[in-house]
């Protein structure tokens, strides 16, 4: 059992420091967006299972030599509110934490989903009386506001992409099926789960910097991708011009968003437009496929080592 | 082909742009009389009623129960909606990123001059 914890101990400060910090700063994931969501998705799910894992093989050492074992016999000792013989304060402490960790990881993970749930349909209710359907663009509806917006609001059935008066009044014909490709490939793909999920782990742990980061990383990454289908149907060039385009007449601009605690809500280091833009511009190749299939292996080898660590008896 | 959204927001659009209160005959008259050849024509009032019901628990319509037959009127203007619904897409609601996804995020003012910059170079 002793292996079991320091390793899955090892592991989780691993993935909470030092491995989010080189990939968020790797310049590789621009040339293969959708591997490295992979791997973010893999150090993420890893990094809450060893996280908890330590805490819980560390916790029931005393109740039996494997986990399984532990765990069976943890619900006898409740009832019968003694102890094992030779269990310590900390790991009590350190099973309690495991167990409250769990449920605040996927109680925040619940709750997350719910809101934006309702904030969906609500939205989408609003979107439906204040905005006409164009009939040449299937799914896609026209707000008539000045403010140059184009967006996906996801639904489980169908997505609709919307645009505004104001974004169709700046770009050409051309320009707009790349921005609604884009959006499209954000709706076919379903992006908005993945970053609920990142969404969902920035807010359970608010005091953890990488969960913020990683947030970050993800949303630029998932642009990344919805950039590479709209690749397939416009030019890189016709592409990069409606980004910058839309950027630089971006209402915020004017208006400098401020998040709640009086920050700048926007990152200075991570200019999103600008990236995708250079990206586009500087014609960046992809990703070779030996490359993108080691790191896919690696994403999958990080899940199953805390899942075999705990489960494996020959460990313990 | 006229669906149920479409036909909510056509009566939204009836009762935003009107200044007093209507009954539903009223917007069945309304919907009839907007669009000659459409959908409204040969609707029945308690269709309008139902759409009228759904708009209700939805708070975007308020209704006047002591008259017969009951008036309705929008809860809120169209602007105020409107104003409601770019405030979402905007990002200023806290909620914002788990909704929708914008073509172009927030853009800091130092991004939008080195962009402009760029276009006008080209």
């Amino acid at each position: 059992m002793t292996v079991t914890w320091v390793a899955l101990a090892a592991l989780a400060v691993a993935l909470a420091w030092p491995v989010p910090i080189l990939l968020a700063r790797a310049a590789w994931p621009a040339r293969a967006p959708g591997t490295a969501l992979v791997v973010w998705q893999a150090i993420a799910l890893t990094g809450g299972l060893s996280m908890i894992g330590a805490l819980l093989s560390y916790g029931l050492a005393p109740f039996g030599d494997t986990l399984v074992d532990g765990l069976r016999a943890l619900p006898r000792s409740l009832l019968s509110g003694s102890l094992p013989r030779g269990s310590e304060f900390s790991q009590m402490f350190a099973l309690s934490g495991a167990i409250l960790l769990g449920i605040h990881l996927l109680l925040n993970l619940v709750t997350t989903f719910v809101r934006a749930e309702r904030s969906r349909r609500r939205h989408r209710q609003l979107v439906t009386l204040l905005s006409a359907p164009m009939p040449e663009r299937p799914d896609t509806r026209l707000i008539d506001h000045e403010a140059p917006v184009a967006y996906c609001l996801p639904g489980t059935t169908r997505s609709v992409t919307v645009l505004s008066a104001g974004l169709i009044a700046i770009l050409d014909d051309e320009q707009l099926r790349a921005v609604t490709a884009h959006e499209r490939a954000h709706a076919t793909q379903r992006h908005h789960l993945v970053l609920l999920a990142f969404r969902a782990w920035r807010g359970s742990l608010p005091w953890f910097p990488i969960a913020t980061r990683a947030h970050q990383a993800v949303a630029i990454l998932v642009e990344m991708l919805a950039d590479d289908r709209a690749r397939r149907v416009v030019s890189d060039e016709t592409l990069a011009r409606s980004i910058a385009i839309v950027a630089s007449e971006s209402p915020d601009a004017a208006t400098p968003m401020l998040a709640p605690d009086g920050s700048n809500a926007l990152a200075a280091d991570s200019p999103s437009a600008t990236r995708r833009i250079a990206r586009l511009v500087d014609a960046v190749p992809p990703l070779g496929l030996p490359a993108r299939v080691f790191a896919v292996a690696c994403a999958v080898a990080l899940v199953a080592v805390p899942t075999v660590l705990l489960l494996w008896p020959a460990f313990r | 082909m006229a669906t149920l959204g479409e036909l909510e927001r056509s009566v939204m659009d009836l009762l935003w742009d009107s200044a007093d209160a209507l009954t539903a005959g009223a917007i069945r008259d309304g919907l009839a009389h907007g669009n000659a050849a459409g959908a409204g024509k040969d609707l029945a009032v308690t269709t309008v009623l139902t759409v009228l019901s759904r708009l209700e628990a939805k708070d975007f319509v308020n209704r006047d129960r002591d008259t017969r037959p009951h008036l309705f009127r929008a809860s809120t203007s169209r602007a105020a909606h409107m104003a409601e619904l770019m405030h979402e897409v905007l990002g200023a609601a806290p909620d914002r990123e788990a909704v929708l996804a914008r073509f172009v995020g927030q853009v800091s003012p130092s991004e939008v001059a080195a962009l402009r910059r760029m276009l006008d170079g080209k």
